[in-house]
């Protein structure tokens, strides 16, 4: 009897700090065996590295709280990449109007994903999906399918003179002073405030909470007065606009409209989500999970090529981490459920 | 007398450790068709899933043509002559293939079939299949775009293709209009003529009027009554069904003040007859009746879930009109639903969270909630309405049936309303917990109008003040409650509905509406309930 109870409470530790356990332990490891990991710098460059995922996670996050699923977010994101580029460079505009565009962009995005989910009755993964085939279709067409940059030239036989302002670059490259100089890059600190807006607004605001109560049981939350469909409109609105915020940043850090990046955002952001499933033993989608999984990722990638693992070695690496994780979530946690419920 | 076809002697089926078929002897006889009715719970559905294969018993044995019959799996007992179709009729068909490869289908997956599909060979097979059960359809049509009605009959076709010994209806005509529901009783009056024996599961009786040769009443998991003869008595069948001890709660009914919530000439569906009721403040209402009359669509009316086909209500003398949960609750028309699991429980959320979720607005500041106050009233209410648990932080999966909807209850409580409608708020709950939560909200029940939906009677004699009996969408009886004359109460249930004219324009409590109904006033009622 008593070893049971004992048993059941090293499970419960084990499942609510496993994670976080690990993502120390590991960053000890690589501080002993990878020279140079355990530097400000390397620090910041890991949170660099993680920034633009981690933005794109903490929108699908939003989506996974309320049962659904965004596959669009990628494809959002190089829109938005293209679309900033193709603003100030063919346009000409200035960089306040290409983030605005971008922004809008995404909500609206967001909102047609929603309203085909909510009202078209389309099943979230497959809406989603054909929104994402639609974008890296549609931000192919006005370039018939090239980069951007300055001086490419253009259909009618012109040549695009417009520049990425420095306004722009700004959001890709300063560094912020802290402690060293130019330390902080402005991307990280997006990351880390968006990071903090969204764990503020699931945990602790009575819209997340309905959110959380829509994901568990959507007839529930309905009944007792919850406008269901308005917040699932809002949780893909979220999650469009928090991607071309990742596209924005993207482009501000590459300066030309880059057709062929940003091919890995969409599964990456995923598994961070995903992973973040494990942090605390939540077992459901939050957003200082995601954050966590982001950086665990990041910490992984990063003291792996320190130590000269090969760069082809990086997705069989995260995905062992992401069913890692995903064992840790489901088989553990309904153990702990199960006993609980005997 | 004719042949027994099949025989259940002290069939006994545990689950943990709630008992649910407590010593089963029953006859099924060929060529008769047998109705059983039971309230939920009785154990009906427990016994079905003996009989197929889903479940074994734990004791006694099951005789079929006079041979044991112990079913493996649903596939052996359909192999053996016992097949049965089930509620939901997708479950009985393929809606994407055609009718001919749906009547055919069983034949596909027995061994020795070659590899490639005769589809002609199957074609006439399915045809023939077709003319023997009158079915009229070209067997290429797919059954999606089929009715529900002709959707039924080609799950009974298929059953039929085994040629059973024993067919299992399970409430065929839940989903069917009753012209839909008149063809179905066609094909059974003829594979009754050719000596099948049918278990028909139904609550409406109507159909059992309709079909059946004798009458099976269960109750906590026993047979409390066989009805059989020239003349059924349909009264008592559904008095054994029901079944009532003395209550021991001791009532002192209150009429209640000022008129909360009024309807007038309510159509519950597309003609049928108007209703009308005045609920007043602080008083109890226990609206009662089978499954299908009624109840719970007049529930979804009041809260906004459905429109009514006619007539209005009115809430404190205005008219009101809700079109959505949220709008009924800013109203302060508050519903606990039926079926908590599907309808109200959060699994994923702590206690605290499942009962102030309706209010969070008033647990919050600038949208951020205050989590102390909330836990605080979650806490109050847990002490007030007695959830056995270890704090306001225990997971909603962690309580037992009867806690949890102690907790489902208790959030509709947390504020004030000004109508409060509980649809079967004592479903799936013990006799301890329903005391509980009766004794609760007739405790608190000034200050508003609480109207309970309730399929059992002595559910509605432990918390009403007044009971107002449904059948088939029509008022059949009222009754003040004090001193009930159960008979007449039961005998209302059971109908035939009372014919109901608008010019009478308000009831007179205990005192049912005059004059007997006519045959076709009735069945255009369940015609009408069907369609909805």
């Amino acid at each position: 009897m008593k070893t049971k109870t004992m048993n059941k409470n090293a499970l419960d530790l084990a499942i609510r700090y496993g994670f976080i356990v690990l993502l120390c332990g590991l960053a000890l490891f690589f501080s002993f065996y990878a020279s140079g990991f355990a530097s400000p710098r390397s620090a910041v460059f890991i949170f660099q590295s993680v920034a633009i995922t981690g933005i794109l996670a903490l929108g699908v996050t939003c989506t996974l709280v309320v049962g659904g699923f965004d596959l669009s977010i990628g494809s959002v994101a190089t829109s938005s990449l293209m679309l900033s580029a193709y603003a100030m460079v063919v346009l000409e505009q200035s960089a306040f109007v290409a983030v605005v565009l971008c922004l809008v962009m995404g909500a609206v995005v967001g909102l047609i994903n929603g309203l085909l989910i909510v009202k078209m009755r389309v099943p979230d993964l497959l809406a989603t999906l054909g929104m994402m085939f639609l974008l890296i279709g549609l931000q192919r067409i006005p370039t018939q399918g090239n980069s951007i940059a300055t001086g490419m030239s253009l259909t009618d036989g012109s040549v695009a003179v417009g520049t990425f302002s420095a306004a722009f670059l700004w959001l890709g490259r300063h560094r912020f002073d802290l402690f060293l100089d130019r330390l902080l890059p402005v991307p990280v600190v997006v990351f880390l405030l968006i990071a903090l807006l969204i764990w503020l607004f699931l945990g602790f605001t009575r819209h997340g909470r309905l959110m959380y109560a829509i994901g568990s049981n959507e007839r529930a939350a309905g009944l007792v007065g919850t406008n269901v469909q308005r917040y699932k409109i809002v949780a893909y609105m979220i999650s469009g606009v928090l991607a071309s915020i990742g596209g924005i940043l993207l482009a501000a850090r590459l300066g030309r409209g880059d057709i062929a990046s940003g091919n890995n955002l969409l599964l990456d952001s995923v598994a961070a989500a995903l992973i973040g499933f494990a942090v605390l033993g939540a077992a459901r989608p939050n957003a200082f999970g995601t954050a966590s999984g982001a950086l665990f990722v990041g910490i992984l990638l990063q003291g792996l090529t320190m130590m000269n693992a090969p760069y082809y070695m990086q997705d069989f690496v995260k995905g062992i981490v992401l069913v890692a994780a995903l064992v840790f979530t489901f088989y553990l946690s309904s153990r702990r459920g199960g006993r609980r419920t005997a | 007398m004719a042949k027994i076809t099949c025989k259940l002697s002290g069939l006994e089926k545990s689950f943990g450790r709630n008992h649910v078929l407590r010593g089963i002897d029953l006859e099924l006889r060929a060529g008769e068709v047998t109705a059983l009715m039971g309230a939920n719970g009785a154990g009906k559905s427990t016994l079905v899933k003996v009989l197929c294969g889903y479940h074994f018993a734990d004791a006694g044995r099951i005789e079929l043509g006079g041979e044991p019959f112990a079913p493996t799996d649903a596939a052996d007992a359909i192999s053996k002559g016992v097949v049965t179709v089930h509620q939901s009729i997708d479950d009985g068909v393929i809606p994407d293939l055609d009718v001919a490869t749906n009547l055919t289908l069983d034949r596909l997956t027995e061994p020795g079939v070659g590899l490639f599909v005769n589809d002609r060979k199957l074609r006439r097979q399915a045809q023939d299949v077709a003319d023997g059960m009158g079915l009229t359809m070209d067997v290429r049509t797919r059954v999606a775009d089929l009715d529900v009605a002709d959707r039924q009959m080609i799950a009974i076709a298929r059953a039929m293709a085994r040629s059973p010994k024993l067919l299992i209806l399970d409430e065929p005509t839940s989903s069917l209009s009753a012209s839909e529901a008149e063809r179905l009783f066609v094909l059974i009056d003829r594979l009754r003529a050719d000596g099948v024996a049918i278990l028909y599961i139904s609550h409406r009786m109507s159909d059992i009027r309709r079909v059946a040769d004798r009458i099976v009443s269960m109750r906590d998991g026993a047979i409390s009554g066989i009805f059989e003869g020239d003349t059924l008595d349909y009264t008592g069948a559904v008095n054994a069904m029901l079944g009532h001890q003395m209550t021991e709660v001791d009532i002192t009914p209150v009429s209640g003040g000022v008129p909360v919530l009024e309807a007038r000439d309510l159509q519950l569906f597309e003609g049928s007859p108007p209703i009308s009721f005045t609920a007043r403040e602080g008083e109890v209402i226990a609206f009662t009746g089978l499954l299908g009359s009624g109840t719970t669509d007049l529930a979804e009316i009041v809260f906004g879930l459905a429109k009514q086909a006619g007539g209005s209500l009115t809430l404190d003398g205005k008219p009101y009109q809700a079109l959505s949960a949220g709008e009924s609750v800013a109203k302060g028309v508050f519903m606990s639903p039926k079926d908590r699991s599907e309808n109200a429980v959060i699994g994923d959320f702590d206690i605290a969270n499942n009962m102030t979720l309706p209010f969070l607005k008033a647990f919050s500041r600038f949208s951020f909630l205050r989590e102390g106050a909330q836990r605080s009233a979650a806490r109050e209410m847990i002490g007030k309405i007695g959830v056995k648990c270890e704090g306001d932080d225990d997971g909603i999966g962690t309580l037992s049936g009867g806690n949890q909807q102690k907790v489902m209850i208790g959030r509709w409580l947390l504020q004030a309303s000004r109508v409060l409608l509980l649809d079967e708020p004592f479903q799936g709950v013990d006799i301890g917990a329903r005391r509980d939560i009766g004794q609760y909200i007739r405790q608190t029940s000034a200050g508003r109008t609480t109207l309970v939906f309730v399929a059992e009677i002595d559910e509605a004699l432990e918390i009403a003040d007044r009971i107002i009996v449904l059948n088939e969408a029509a008022i059949a009886g009222e009754y003040i409650n004090k001193n009930i004359d159960l008979n007449s109460l039961v005998a209302d249930v059971s109908g035939p509905g009372r014919k109901w004219t608008s010019d009478d324009d308000q009831l007179s409590p205990a005192q049912p509406p005059a004059g007997q109904a006519g045959t076709s006033a009735r069945t255009q009622a369940s015609n009408q309930i069907a369609a909805g």
